[in-house]
């Protein structure tokens, strides 16, 4: 198998399909027989519906056969990480609780894809509601990475990077709470989005922590994420968060040299906990954007090592609220033969909650619980404004930062799973953005002498999403 | 105050209450472990004084600093008018339990 991301770009399914040169159709029987020859040993689909994706197909070859210009992703195929919602399809977040919910209404972000002319090949795993970072948390079983199959993709939107990774689909949709767009790119070798807060409308989104939540897309090239999130991002009534900005052509400057541009390197992000060669690869990637012209300024990001601990109190307080609605009233199971309402929403949270979402639960109800909100939630949001403004500062000086995506190369499956503090690591150099908002693209820079991806992260400002695609762009040509 | 125990078996059978979860001894033990490991680690944060910084609890708060281009303040409160929304019969096919109107629970009541 080639484990190299397929040749096929989003304007070149588009361009083939409208010369006649292939069909979506076409397209959509490929993809469809690739998941069935790669997913058994990667398991990146939860489902597959290869009926409504020749459905949503047949409709852009009736457009491409009268001749009328198509839509941008016409006939390309897309899988949407299972905490999407698409109308009256399953939408589990990788958890047991929500066996049998089928979605009454579809994702914004989503039902813009379709209107832009996407195929949905299926639903793809992840994490449980979206906590962790390897796909091991899954109540449907991992995620294997298509590098190295003894290796995690990462997580939490494992499946989303590796369908890519393995040519089984041309972009995906991830969700992003701490780094789960990012590091699973970084693992797999494709391109990932953290695009701003508010960006993206999150409507259809199972909530985890709502004021860290965001969708963005992956994909095998800068070019076809940048594609993408022009067609999600924009303002949405459905979630007040949701920013009336207008959202800017995102390839347009794509191909503009970085020369002149001042890019930043914060030295916490080099210290020690990064693997060597993470190392070597992101400080060559670098070297090569100051040769193309760059300006490389080291800069000072003070609160960096705060940021995990942070990120932890203020993610898992907001999981313990939005995770309460999965009481078996309204959607997915119910534990059988409960005598009382009490019995019964304690059963069946039982039941459906993996362990690491009951951890998560549990240490987000102690943080807030009366005599230790002002010691563990407050003090949280603090040093939450105190990361934020160590990046407003530092983007008075530059135009993106640049920084190794994961401290390292994928680990094994079963590496990190016993231990919870070592896993959050994985996330050290990720929450620190989703902390304070700005966007983010992690685009691969090399790969480690056994072969395995590395990432390098580009941060930039609030809603300069353009401003990092185009650095983005030159890492990928360096 | 590493050694010291943050969450007692107490403190983790009083939040599983809060929590409407139900753990099993082997749950508990282990997540008590777990629990003392993190917050060892959260302890950190006791290292900076933040007496005199705001908490933050939105990105949408960093956001309205001047020369910002999203700066301007705008109401995000919708207009008060009814709308459509989710079909009832499309809803109540995912509940566990209904008469196509209600959702149905166990007894809440005892009497």
């Amino acid at each position: 198998m080639s484990t190299t991301a397929t040749a096929a770009s989003i304007d070149g399914i588009r361009e083939a399909i409208q010369k006649g040169e292939t069909t979506a159709a076409a397209v959509t029987e490929i993809y469809g027989s690739r998941i069935a020859g790669e997913d058994p040993r990667i398991h990146a689909f939860l489902s597959v519906d290869r009926e409504y994706a020749l459905a949503q197909a047949a409709r852009i070859d009736r457009i491409a056969a009268k001749g009328e210009p198509l839509p941008k992703l016409a006939g390309v195929p897309f899988g949407i990480k299972d905490v999407l919602t698409l109308e009256g399809f399953a939408a589990t977040a990788g958890s047991k609780i929500l066996e049998g919910y089928r979605a009454p209404y579809t994702a914004t972000a989503v039902r813009r894809l379709a209107a832009a002319g996407a195929v949905f090949l299926g639903k793809l795993n992840c994490d449980e509601f979206a906590m962790g970072s390897s796909n091991e948390n899954s109540a449907y079983g991992p995620v294997y990475n298509p590098h190295a199959l003894d290796r995690v993709p990462g997580g939490s939107s494992g499946g989303s990077a590796a369908a890519v990774a393995a040519g089984m689909a041309v972009a995906t949709l991830g969700t992003d709470t701490g780094g789960s767009i990012r590091q699973p790119a970084s693992f797999c070798g494709v391109v990932g989005v953290l695009p701003t807060y508010g960006r993206v409308s999150r409507y259809g989104l199972i909530a985890f922590a709502s004021s860290l939540d965001r969708i963005g897309p992956l994909a095998a090239n800068v070019r076809d994420a940048a594609t993408v999130l022009g067609v999600i991002a924009g303002h949405d009534v459905m979630d007040a968060t949701s920013s009336p900005l207008p959202v800017p052509d995102y390839t347009a400057a794509l191909d503009r040299s970085v020369k002149g541009m001042k890019l930043g390197v914060p030295a916490e992000y080099f210290a020690e906990g990064l693997d060597d060669e993470v190392r070597a690869a992101i400080e060559a990637g670098i070297e090569k954007l100051r040769a193309a012209g760059a300006e490389i300024r080291p800069i000072s990001l003070p609160h960096t090592r705060y940021a995990i601990p942070t990120y932890y109190v203020i993610a898992t307080a907001e999981a313990s609220s939005n995770l309460a609605r999965f009481d078996g009233v309204r959607y997915g199971l119910r534990a059988p033969q409960s005598d009382t309402l009490a019995a019964m929403y304690r059963r069946t949270r039982d039941l459906g909650f993996g362990a690491e979402v009951k951890r998560r639960i549990l240490l987000g109800t102690y943080v807030l619980s009366h005599g230790y909100y002002d010691a563990y939630y407050r003090k949280a949001q603090q040093v939450r404004r105190l990361l934020t403004e160590d990046f407003l500062r530092a983007f008075r000086e530059v135009d993106a930062i640049l920084t190794p995506t994961a401290p390292t190369p994928a680990f094994k499956i079963g590496e990190k799973s016993d231990d919870p503090v070592a896993m959050y690591l994985a996330d050290i150099y990720t929450v620190t953005a989703s902390l304070a908002g700005i966007c983010g693209v992690s685009a691969p820079c090399g790969k480690s002498r056994a072969g395995l991806p590395i990432g390098m992260q580009i941060l930039g400002r609030h809603f300069d999403e353009a401003t990092i695609f185009r650095v983005g762009q030159a890492v990928e040509s360096l | 105050m590493p050694g010291t125990e943050r969450v007692s078996p107490a403190d983790v059978r009083r939040v599983a209450e809060l929590s409407n979860l139900e753990l099993t001894a082997d749950e508990e033990s282990r997540m008590r472990r777990d629990l003392n490991a993190i917050l060892d680690y959260v302890a950190q944060l006791g290292e900076l004084d933040t007496a005199q910084v705001e908490p933050m609890a939105q990105v949408s708060e960093v956001l309205a600093s001047p020369g910002d281009a999203s700066s301007e303040k705008v109401s995000v409160l919708r207009d008060d008018e009814v709308r459509p929304c989710l079909n009832r019969e499309q809803v109540m096919a995912s509940a566990p339990e209904t008469d196509g109107v209600f959702f149905k629970v166990p007894k809440v009541i005892e009497r």
